[in-house]
């Protein structure tokens, strides 16, 4: 069972390699990757760099191209996918399925990942891929319970990667479009959900309130730490109750469940947060090293240590986290 | 000279009775669309009609009418048993399949049965649709969110003999959930949901704290609270060669917005939609902005 570490730019590469990664995932300094902010990312010299650093100590290193191109952007999409081969990465994350396809023509040697950002959820699309471009390892949309990610992985020849901590998307991802209803920019299109740009806060007599295009999302007391206005973590009025009604602003951890994570026959965790800190990448890959080892040597015994849980507290800014969708009552 | 597109009557995204969707079928049986789309594309615990029943009411109405009957699929498929009930549909013998996931792709395409894919396909540019039409697409609905720039390249390099198809009116479907929303709003859990979404045959309104509605929550499916309308558009959709006017069902007037999109098809008088939007306009996404604005280009 592999651990796989967020790299959103140069020091988070090496503290997640330093830290215990088994593999690092990045992404190029534009639209062609779903974490397109600004700031963050590689450019080809800091990707070869990264590259030499992580496969010096034997740790593998993947390339997201997990956006999808439009006619006119075709061409910025193929020269990422050319880079991703002239940099010899260990695999290419992708979701489009006209990138899949020029991918696996151009780069035939070249393993391919699908991206959560393809929105498979079901082995019958798995097989799709597999069939097509001959994907080696699909990562699963955070809408599975335990049960369900069990019968997928039971029935395909894909290894199966999944989301063991992290930002937790709600919708089922690749297909969800509330950021570009209210921004005209969505993840498919820009690479970016809730892009910065749009983003607003305003102090009122009625308190702070955060804004999404123009959007009230939230509206945050005294006592509240105001969160990013991304819609589905807003609050809003459904008949006659104000409330989270989509979710609560909460992040996914899955430490207790790893035992049985294990279990239903994934290859691999995946950390969510190229957005975060070099100190937080570092903090999360060692608790999760950590944590994953132990329950390799003995998963019957295994329980999440208090102080793994105080140490991912501490850089998750204290805000609550949930099983999120691997626990049914949670759906 | 420009072909007259087709008119379609997409799939009711909603959790409507066994009654009222009968009811719907039979008017909908002399509305003046050429395709019909059947289904239960949402949520797989709504069963007023089972795939059988839905299989039953195609073969009426392709009796009792020369139009083209469809059916169409789950779009987010989780369990075993939503697996099966996709087979089964993609084994009709008999009906054209629109496929609302990749997993419907696959079995259809091994099969070797021609198929069309509906909105929640993400199909964003040529090298996509090229691959999939050598897998068996014959015809494929344009993404919920892509604009007419967008449709126009893609219209270009379309591969021969595959058709298009624009969702030009209805509530839009936004986004999709392992969670669902309506029983959220009842404080219940999917699984004890009581199905609670029959309650609201056009989705439950959620609105921001300045009451402003903005989405409508359908279950697991959220849709714009906002009703897409294209119908100003014809003249551009004429132009870029879309076959087909997507018209998704809402539950009252949608017999009036079939005729309206009839009317304006052969270039006749129509009147204003408005009173039918409870909520308003919106086309932004056509025009390559926001979704949720409705831009007014001038003719």
């Amino acid at each position: 069972m592999e651990l796989v570490c967020p790299a959103g730019n140069l020091p988070s590469l090496k503290s997640a390699v330093d830290n215990g990664a088994d593999a690092v995932y990045f992404g190029l300094r534009n639209d062609t990757n779903a974490r397109h902010f600004p700031g963050l990312n590689f450019n080809e010299k800091r990707a070869r760099e990264g590259i030499n650093y992580a496969k010096s100590r034997g740790k593998r290193v993947f390339m997201a191209i997990n956006t999808y191109p439009r006619p006119e952007g075709w061409e910025r999409w193929r020269q990422a996918v050319d880079s991703a081969a002239s940099l010899s990465v260990d695999a290419l994350i992708c979701a489009d399925i006209g990138v899949l396809d020029y991918a696996s023509r151009a780069w035939p040697d070249l393993n391919l990942h699908l991206s959560v950002q393809a929105s498979s959820t079901n082995y019958e699309a798995l097989a799709f891929y597999h069939d097509a471009f001959g994907i080696k390892r699909a990562v699963l949309p955070r809408v599975l319970s335990l049960s369900q990610v069990e019968q997928v992985v039971a029935n395909t020849p894909v290894e199966i990667e999944v989301f063991g901590f992290g930002s937790l998307c709600v919708m089922v991802e690749g297909r969800c479009i509330l950021s570009s209803y209210v921004t005209g920019e969505s993840p498919n299109t820009h690479g970016a959900c809730s892009p910065a740009q749009f983003v607003e806060y305003r102090e009122t007599p009625s308190g702070l309130e955060s804004r999404l295009g123009g959007l009230l999302t939230d509206r945050y007391g005294k006592d509240e730490t105001a969160g990013y206005p991304t819609i589905c973590k807003g609050r809003f009025a459904v008949g006659d109750n104000t409330f989270y009604a989509i979710e609560e602003p909460t992040s996914l951890n899955t430490l207790a469940l790893l035992p049985q994570l294990h279990r239903t026959g994934i290859k691999a965790i995946k950390i969510e947060g190229r957005q975060r800190t070099p100190a937080y990448v570092g903090q999360v890959t060692k608790v999760w090293r950590e944590a994953i080892d132990c329950c390799l040597k003995n998963p019957q015994a295994f329980v999440a240590k208090s102080a793994w849980s105080d140490a991912l507290d501490q850089v998750s800014e204290g805000t609550s986290t949930t099983l999120g969708p691997y626990y049914r009552p949670w759906q | 000279m420009t072909m007259t597109p087709k008119l379609s009557l997409g799939p009711v995204l909603f959790f409507w009775s066994r009654e009222t969707l009968f009811d719907f079928y039979d008017q909908a049986a002399e509305m003046p669309v050429d395709i019909i789309y059947l289904g239960e594309t949402v949520c797989s615990k709504r069963r007023s009609l089972g795939s059988n029943d839905w299989i039953e009411l195609a073969s009426r109405l392709s009796e009792q009418s020369d139009k083209e009957i469809v059916l169409s699929t789950l779009a987010l498929i989780e369990a075993e048993s939503e697996l099966k009930t996709l087979r089964r549909l993609c084994d009709n013998g008999r009906f054209t399949i629109e496929a609302n996931d990749i997993g419907a792709v696959q079995i259809l395409s091994k099969k070797g049965i021609p198929f069309v894919t509906g909105p929640s396909i993400n199909i964003y540019n040529s090298a996509s649709l090229d691959l999939l039409a050598s897998k068996g697409l014959k015809r494929w609905v344009l993404p919920i969110e892509l604009s007419k720039q967008t449709l126009g390249q893609i219209q270009k390099h379309r591969p021969e003999g595959v058709e298009t198809e624009v969702f030009c009116y209805g509530r839009m479907p936004l986004t999709l959930s392992a969670r669902c929303f309506t029983a959220r709003s009842h404080n219940l859990p999917k699984d004890d949901c009581q199905y609670k979404c029959i309650d609201y045959p056009d989705g439950r309104i959620l609105s921001t704290q300045e009451q402003q509605p903005f989405l409508a929550l359908n279950g697991i499916q959220t849709v714009s609270a906002k009703t897409c309308n294209l119908l100003q558009e014809i003249p551009l959709l004429k132009e870029l060669r879309v076959d087909i006017l997507r018209i998704s069902p809402q539950s009252l007037n949608t017999g009036k917005i079939v005729d309206a999109f009839h009317r304006a098809l052969h270039n006749e008088e129509t009147s204003d939609l408005g009173q039918y939007m409870p909520l308003g306009a919106c086309n932004g996404y056509w025009h390559g902005i926001d979704g949720q604005t409705e831009f007014n280009s001038p003719h």
